[in-house]
């Protein structure tokens, strides 16, 4: 190992950590502007140190663990939800070639693997937090992540089988002439919602559901440790929008800008997008979120899979 | 579907909407002049303190944020000393409503923020202004029919010489 891919892979971390971070005050502004007043724009220019003040503050925060709670799974719970999220990055490509990991050819397969061992932060989160918000919470978190896990894996099964390989920068290049998100809108439907729920961002934010459950799985978390989930669902924001821009809007391409460019543009937007979701819908119940889950968004996978495989034979077979 | 993606349209164009916020301490809000805030005690025109220590605004308070004590020099009623603990006062305006002599007034300021409770109690020293607020020509002496040194009885506005009962002219 050279010391350079070293040096990525303890920068890479830091970058995204301070990148999350600063999505705090981005997303306050930003809800800020769609709901006309401003958000945090005191501190620093246009009030982008708030996130640094945000950090310290949290920093200085009595670390609480509750007397009743398992205290090493307690413990244990947000790490793992950090680490998911900042491993699934290694195999996202920004440009070609680059990447912690380079060119994995399952990329996809283990950034699935890491989202599903991120149920893990939420459910033992919820578990051992010995509290009956939390517990909701928790098992709200693992029906949801788990459903929608199953058909984020099957929508994903369009790109798969148009690009013909798990590996990421395998399926960026199969897009040089079109984006699948023109072939795969419907995947790329299912793909964004699951997301959402994987993130469990609003509108699907039911494990959290402050009005239900005052903060669901990490009702009895504190200080930093509340500050890992906090910042670990910002990172999973970034991720899963950029998977949205690797799988469904073909990742560093685009002309004129360089690819990187292009790349943080995209990804730039899906955030964006996220943000906009949170500014405008409203959670629904949870026996809708399953139902939706199960009732209509698995058969529209399932059905997408079909018509990208029967497609795919034809064109083969002609 | 539609509804949902109709939602997102209209709140991704609320981006172009002017912002309601009020940027305070730097974009001052609009106050009106009977805005209650700072509660101030006037002088009439002559530069005389208007408070005649009827304690009718003390009355009023329903906080009891107003302490006075009455003092007498020349016939004229003043407060010895007048304090208001603003850190009780709710700014009802009950105090001005009730004042006869329109000595004590509420004003557009409401910037009084302390480090310290006490330094919110303020003497009659804080609270007179220099000029006669709201009411720039009204005199209290000028039309009560109390003689001070100056005014003899019966020579205020709109009063007549007090009637002589021993004289038998008409």
């Amino acid at each position: 190992m050279t010391s350079s891919a070293l040096l990525t892979i303890i920068l890479t971390p830091l970058l995204l950590l301070a990148l999350a971070t600063l999505l705090t005050w981005v997303e306050r502004r930003l809800l800020g502007l769609w709901q006309d007043r401003h958000g945090p724009n005191r501190v620093g220019p246009g009030g982008m140190f708030q996130a640094v003040a945000d950090g310290i503050k949290i920093l200085f925060k009595q670390d609480w663990i509750p007397p009743f709670a398992d205290r090493d799974v307690f413990i244990l719970a947000p790490a793992i939800g950090m680490m998911t999220a900042l491993l699934s990055f290694a195999v996202i490509p920004i440009t070609m070639g680059t990447g912690i990991a380079g060119d994995l050819n399952v990329g996809l397969l283990f950034i699935l693997a890491m989202m599903g061992l991120g149920v893990y932060a939420v459910v033992l989160a919820g578990w051992s937090s010995n509290s009956k918000f939390a517990l909701l919470g928790g098992m709200r978190a693992a029906a949801q992540m788990i459903s929608y896990e199953v058909f984020m894996g099957l929508a994903l099964l369009g790109v798969v089988m148009m690009a013909g390989s798990f590996s990421l920068h395998d399926i960026v290049t199969a897009q040089a002439g079109l984006w699948f998100i023109i072939p795969q809108c419907l995947g790329f439907g299912v793909f964004l919602l699951a997301g959402i729920a994987e993130t469990h961002r609003l509108p699907f934010d039911l494990p959290e559901g402050e009005n239900e459950l005052g903060a669901g799985f990490h009702t009895e978390y504190s200080g930093m440790k509340f500050g890992m989930f906090f910042i670990a669902e910002y990172a999973g924001i970034v991720l899963v929008s950029s998977l949205v821009t690797t799988l469904y809007l073909g990742g560093w391409r685009g002309p004129l800008l360089p690819p990187a460019v292009w790349f943080l543009l995209k990804t730039g937007g899906m955030v964006a997008f996220f943000i906009l979701l949170r500014a405008s819908l409203p959670r629904p119940r949870y026996d809708q979120l399953m139902a939706l889950g199960w009732k209509v968004l698995l058969p529209l996978s399932l059905l997408n899979v079909m018509a990208t495989g029967t497609i795919l034979m034809l064109r083969a077979s002609l | 579907m539609f509804n949902t993606l109709r939602t997102l349209l209209l709140t991704a164009l609320h981006a172009f909407h002017r912002r309601a916020t009020v940027q305070y301490p730097e974009q001052q809000p609009y106050l009106p002049p009977r805005y209650r805030g700072r509660i101030v005690l006037s002088r009439d025109p002559d530069g005389e303190e208007r408070c005649v220590a009827c304690n009718l605004c003390a009355v009023a308070c329903p906080v009891d944020c107003i302490s006075l004590q009455k003092t007498e020099t020349d016939g004229r009623w003043r407060p010895e000393y007048f304090r208001i603990n603003f850190s009780r006062c709710i700014f009802c305006g009950f105090c001005e409503e009730a004042c006869p002599t329109y000595a004590i007034q509420l004003t557009p300021d409401f910037e009084m923020g302390e480090y310290a409770r006490p330094n919110l109690v303020y003497e009659k020293e804080d609270l007179l202004i220099s000029g006669t607020g709201k009411y720039p020509d009204y005199s209290f002496y000028n039309v009560a029919g109390i003689p001070i040194p100056g005014k003899e009885r019966g020579a205020s506005e709109r009063e007549r010489p007090p009637i002589d009962l021993h004289s038998l002219l008409p």
